[in-house]
């Protein structure tokens, strides 16, 4: 059976790579520590030597849009390209060209529907940053095949959290079930509390400093039950207009099977608070 | 009301640079044409196929001409879209100006009076 030998979890800031690339009179004085901390969360995905990731992310409104926005999507492809021209514009981002595992893809596929799980199919899916942010990340050298599953987290109404988390718990289930003797690593991305287009953007803290202390203090302790119980679809919206995005990282702790994280780390960058946090579902190999 | 035809225009024209162009440099001529046009051709990647019965009202149409992201938000369309579009056409000039975020600054000022009230629903 398949190694789930690492769940990682962490927020997708567009602007890690040209913050950190910036020339020395532009760079912004937290680009040193921001870079410490990713390259040190880089070595938990490292450790866990994967031979596949499996990446949970959402589109952005890049190539889906409300004519037909999918709940939960898988790509089935053996190539997938990544960056869209907004993300280049806005971003600065570069554009990947990352290999797929279809048999993997295609395993995962009729598992989750076996579970009963309605999940959607690509089979000419372009990635955005919510997986490429993660790739520069915990994955620079962008070399491992990819499965991607996107996430519904900004056409409301979205599926429920608790919805998010027993799809995590059956795609954990799925992984370890995967008749082969590959690592196999899941990366997720997601938001804290975030908010665009809204009054509260781009201020000195990120929208609800408390909700992300009680965040990351719940999904550190592996403490499902709070976050049930807490973080409602009203609640998210009231910390901040895109706080849809933490649903991801309910998923991410259903795919850890709801335990205690074994790395976890934290900036606060100004408008938004990063979060970096690994499982070890097969013991820390470090 | 049609939030949902607001919503595509602002996510059509975003991702084409020449229709990006032309909203900021005549945003009247491109709307008029884009509701009658290219907004009526069937979801997003369709080429030939047209849906007959998506149209703006007049205070969406004037909205989008004014550039009014207040008046989006306060109608309820999709503040990530507003916001994403409103950047690629203001972000640069306003650096020059003012220095980095200084346009995101303004566009949250401007926001203000609705902090800590609940905000106008996305939802369609």
């Amino acid at each position: 059976m398949a190694h789930l030998s690492a769940v990682l979890a962490t927020t997708h800031h567009p602007f890690y790579l040209r913050a950190t690339t910036a020339p020395p009179a532009e760079r912004i004085p937290q680009a040193d520590e921001w870079q410490r901390k990713v390259e040190a969360y880089r070595e938990t995905l490292t450790a866990a030597r994967p031979d596949i990731l499996v990446m949970v992310g959402s589109d952005h409104f890049h190539q889906f849009f409300y004519d037909n926005y999918p709940a939960f999507l898988i790509g089935k492809q053996p190539v997938y390209d990544a960056t869209f021209h907004n993300e280049e514009r806005e971003f600065g981002l570069p554009r990947y060209v990352l290999q797929g595992h279809e048999e993997l893809s295609g395993y995962l596929l009729q598992g989750l529907l076996d579970k009963d799980f309605d999940f959607s199919i690509s089979h000419e899916l372009k990635l955005d940053h919510s997986v490429v942010c993660p790739i520069i990340t915990t994955r620079p050298e962008a070399d491992l095949p990819v499965v991607p599953i996107y996430t519904n987290i900004f056409a409301a109404p979205m599926p429920s959290p608790r919805r998010f988390f027993q799809l995590g718990l059956a795609l954990r289930d799925l992984i370890q079930q995967y008749p082969s003797d590959q690592r196999i690593a899941a990366v997720g991305t997601g938001h804290l509390s975030l908010e665009l287009g809204g009054p509260r953007q781009f201020a000195e803290t990120g929208p609800d400093p408390e909700f992300d202390r009680r965040a990351i203090d719940w999904l550190a302790g592996g403490n499902i039950d709070e976050i049930l119980k807490n973080v409602t679809p009203e609640a998210m919206i009231a910390a901040g207009n895109a706080t849809g995005g933490f649903l991801d990282f309910i998923l991410m702790l259903g795919l850890a099977g709801a335990e205690p994280a074994d790395y976890v780390d934290e900036l606060d960058l100004f408008h938004t608070r990063e979060m970096y946090m690994t499982w070890y579902p097969e013991g820390d190999p470090r | 009301m049609s939030r949902y035809y607001v919503d595509k225009f602002l996510y059509e024209v975003d991702r084409d640079p020449a229709l990006l162009a032309e909203y900021k440099s005549d945003p009247a001529a491109l709307v008029g044409r884009w509701e009658h046009n290219e907004g009526r051709l069937l979801g997003i990647s369709h080429t030939v196929e047209t849906t007959s019965w998506l149209s703006f009202t007049d205070e969406e149409r004037q909205t989008l001409i004014d550039h009014d992201y207040v008046g989006l938000f306060e109608m309820g369309v999709n503040c990530f879209l507003t916001l994403t579009i409103f950047i690629a056409l203001y972000d640069d000039d306003f650096t020059r100006r003012s220095g980095p975020l200084s346009f995101q600054r303004e566009y949250a000022r401007k926001l203000a009076h609705w902090t800590g009230r609940s905000y106008p629903s996305e939802a369609l």
